[in-house]
């Protein structure tokens, strides 16, 4: 099981002949990620040796899908011709893409989610702006390094990357049903209450850690849908309690802008909400370490 | 980035949204001068970032180019919210019939753009929100239809307007879209739009925020005035590195922005126990830093004066911890002798047992690598307040 991305999961890496798709197409394939192909429509037709495997590039995602029956795209394409990329993952339908890029101006992510929208969202989209998502020991796409946990119970969704690591890391004796990081941006693709609904829904994750930061309401608003629709036990941890009004903390997303999005107005809506809060990563972590030992 | 009034004024001149002539000044001869060109009554305008200028004394009338050199010499210098006035807008006096309220931005809960309109403008947004929020529409505006002439009526009429009125204000909407659209912003407003005694629509003022992450495709921007920056953050823009100035001791160096933001809180909660200190900055190295980029980190941190101690927190994901060690190494080499405050580093992640190696071999009386972040929170906090 895990949540959206398996050992069934074919991926292709649109943007994979470029630097940084490269590396990371190279990182997933030793992962032990079933990459089957790459997307350049000025590369199509040729073939690119990566970890002894030969993959094939091709034109557009459709093509992609049709030679390969991939059903995962990775997007690793610069932010100005991102949001091309993902519309273009759209067109496919392709069951999930995930746009790793950062800096991707807000009014393309939000063009493009008006366009998934419009289009019936049958394209299930990750990011931008984030490491991606892991189900350990089954596949990995995007960026999170394969080898920091294996499977376990524990779901963990995050806007942060680093984060992710982290908690993962802190998490690894017990391990990770699935990983998500849904990314830092103002307009993403999938939000938290998004991973928390798939969790609830997989018999293999038997807890959740969910990681917020500051900016915008998606923790507020998850506190009211746990309350609401989650049975199974979920620890929070929210990062930026000491961050000043007014400057942006590294995420484009990440900022208190006057009463709104506060580390402690978030903190609260989940403590209203029954759900547990931790104060740092270690202890967020000691709170998820009670809560498995007790199920 | 949000910009000026003035800046906001000279963009929606440049998309043809109906605007009044006005001048920047910075000195009151130029005030003077700015006010004879536009001839007539004139208001001298501070420009600054915050709200409330009228109260505080930055917006005056002036009958003639003196009143307006006298008036600028007052508000030029002015300390408005901490805000010190540099520049003043003349802006040519409109005979004003009516206010409204005009804005379109991003609704990020709602991953759409939503407009706000009101026949009731000229108060802040905030205060219309509360003491009359039922004259205040919100109307959401799908991001790949936008607002054409029919959507404009729609919002119009939501906003209280009647028909008559309506039909003016909304081609004034579609330009103000434009406007949203074609520069990039996360907020166009125009509180408030007003209706002069003519019969003329006119944007009297203007709030715009800009998208950073859009640059890329508005070189244009580049010679525009922007905030003074301090000068930690102006060297480490120069060199690329998401840093941001606070007010405390201990340096902070991490990759990935969420890490970062909590390292933040754990140094000041380990603060609580040493003195009270606080973390000094906000520095994400990104992901997959190499040694210069570190180094170059380590560099902007130690030139600020008020640090005491630095925290390198990095878990390696793409960032290899060798690296980070390497920059470590070579920041500390580079400075010699000059070298004096105290560094504690904590690494894991990718390439772990290298990264810790080269420390150790290094041996270096001021570097103090400690296993767990809370504990070289702690000891980060502790170095500070010796």
């Amino acid at each position: 099981m895990a949540i959206f991305l398996n050992e069934n999961s074919k991926i292709i890496v649109q943007g994979m002949t470029g630097a940084e798709g490269m590396k990371h197409t190279t990182r997933m394939l030793k992962g032990g990620s079933n990459i089957v192909g790459g997307v350049n429509p000025r590369k199509a037709g040729e073939t690119v040796e990566v970890e002894g495997k030969s993959l094939p590039v091709f034109g557009t995602v459709a093509e992609a899908m049709a030679a390969t029956g991939a059903n995962v795209s990775v997007i690793f394409v610069p932010p100005a011709f991102a949001k091309a990329a993902i519309v273009e993952a759209i067109d496919a339908e392709i069951p999930l893409a995930v746009a790793i890029t950062e800096g991707i101006p807000v009014h393309d992510s939000a063009s493009a989610w008006a366009y998934n929208v419009a289009k019936g969202q049958k394209t299930r989209l990750i990011g931008p702006n984030c490491p991606g998502i892991i189900s350990p020991g089954k596949s990995n796409a995007g960026i999170t390094p394969s080898d920091i946990a294996g499977f376990g119970p524990i779901g963990l969704v995050s806007k942060s990357g680093t984060l992710t690591y982290q908690m993962m890391y802190e998490l690894r004796d017990i391990g990770i049903s699935t990983a998500i990081g849904i990314g830092g941006d103002p307009v993403i693709g999938t939000t938290h209450i998004d991973a928390l609904a798939a969790f609830e829904a997989d018999p293999e994750t038997k807890a959740i850690v969910l990681i917020g930061e500051i900016g915008g309401d998606s923790e507020e608003k998850a506190a009211a849908y746990i309350k609401a629709h989650v049975t199974k036990p979920v620890v929070a941890y929210v990062a930026g309690f000491t961050a000043p009004e007014g400057k942006t903390m590294g995420h484009a997303g990440a900022i208190v802008s006057g009463s709104a999005g506060t580390a402690q107005a978030k903190k609260e809506a989940f403590e209203a909400c029954g759900v547990k809060v931790g104060k740092t990563p270690s202890e967020t972590a000691a709170l998820m370490r009670e809560v498995i030992q007790s199920l | 980035m949000d910009l000026f009034e003035y800046q906001a004024r000279d963009m929606f001149e440049r998309h043809g949204v109906p605007v009044l002539q006005g001048l920047t000044a910075d000195t009151p001869a130029e005030a003077e001068a700015a006010a004879a060109k536009i001839g007539g009554t004139v208001v001298v305008k501070a420009q600054v970032k915050t709200g409330g200028r009228g109260k505080a004394g930055g917006v005056k009338l002036a009958h003639n180019p003196a009143e307006a050199k006298e008036a600028a010499e007052k508000i030029l210098g002015l300390d408005i919210k901490g805000h010190v006035v540099k520049r003043v807008m003349i802006a040519q006096g409109a005979a004003i019939d009516k206010e409204y309220y005009f804005s379109i931005l991003l609704d990020r809960s709602n991953r759409t753009f939503l407009s706000l309109c009101s026949v009731e403008g000229g108060m802040e947004i905030e205060q219309l929100a509360e003491e009359r929020p039922d004259a205040l529409a919100k109307v959401a505006v799908d991001a790949v239809n936008g607002i054409d002439l029919h959507k404009a009526l729609e919002i119009a009429k939501a906003g209280g307007f009647d028909d008559a009125m309506a039909a003016k204000v909304a081609p004034v909407f579609v330009t103000l879209y434009k406007v949203f659209v074609e520069e990039d912003a996360t907020l166009v407003e125009v509180n408030p739009l007003v209706l002069t005694k003519d019969g003329d629509i006119l944007a009297l003022d203007g709030k715009v925020s800009l998208d950073d992450n859009a640059e890329f495709r508005h070189a244009e921007r580049e010679h525009m005035e922007r905030d003074a920056l301090d000068p930690l953050e102006a060297k480490a823009k120069a060199m690329d590195l998401n840093y941001v100035k606070l007010d405390g001791e201990v340096g902070i160096i991490g990759n990935g922005a969420g890490l970062v933001m909590s390292t933040l809180d754990v140094v000041a909660y380990a603060g609580e126990r040493h003195g009270h200190v606080k973390p000094a900055n906000f520095l994400d190295i990104g992901g997959g830093a190499s040694a210069e980029v570190m180094a170059a980190g380590l560099d902007v941190i130690l030139g600020d004066p008020q640090v005491k101690s630095v925290f390198v927190n990095v878990f390696g994901g793409i960032t290899a911890c060798d690296a980070v060690a390497n920059g470590i190494v070579g920041a500390l080499n580079t400075l010699g002798a000059s070298a004096t405050k105290p560094l504690v580093v904590r690494l894991d992640g990718n390439n772990v047992n290298e990264g810790r190696r080269i420390l150790a071999d290094y041996n270096h009386p001021l570097v103090t690598v400690v296993a767990t972040m809370d504990d070289a929170a702690d000891k980060a906090a502790e170095l500070a307040n010796r």
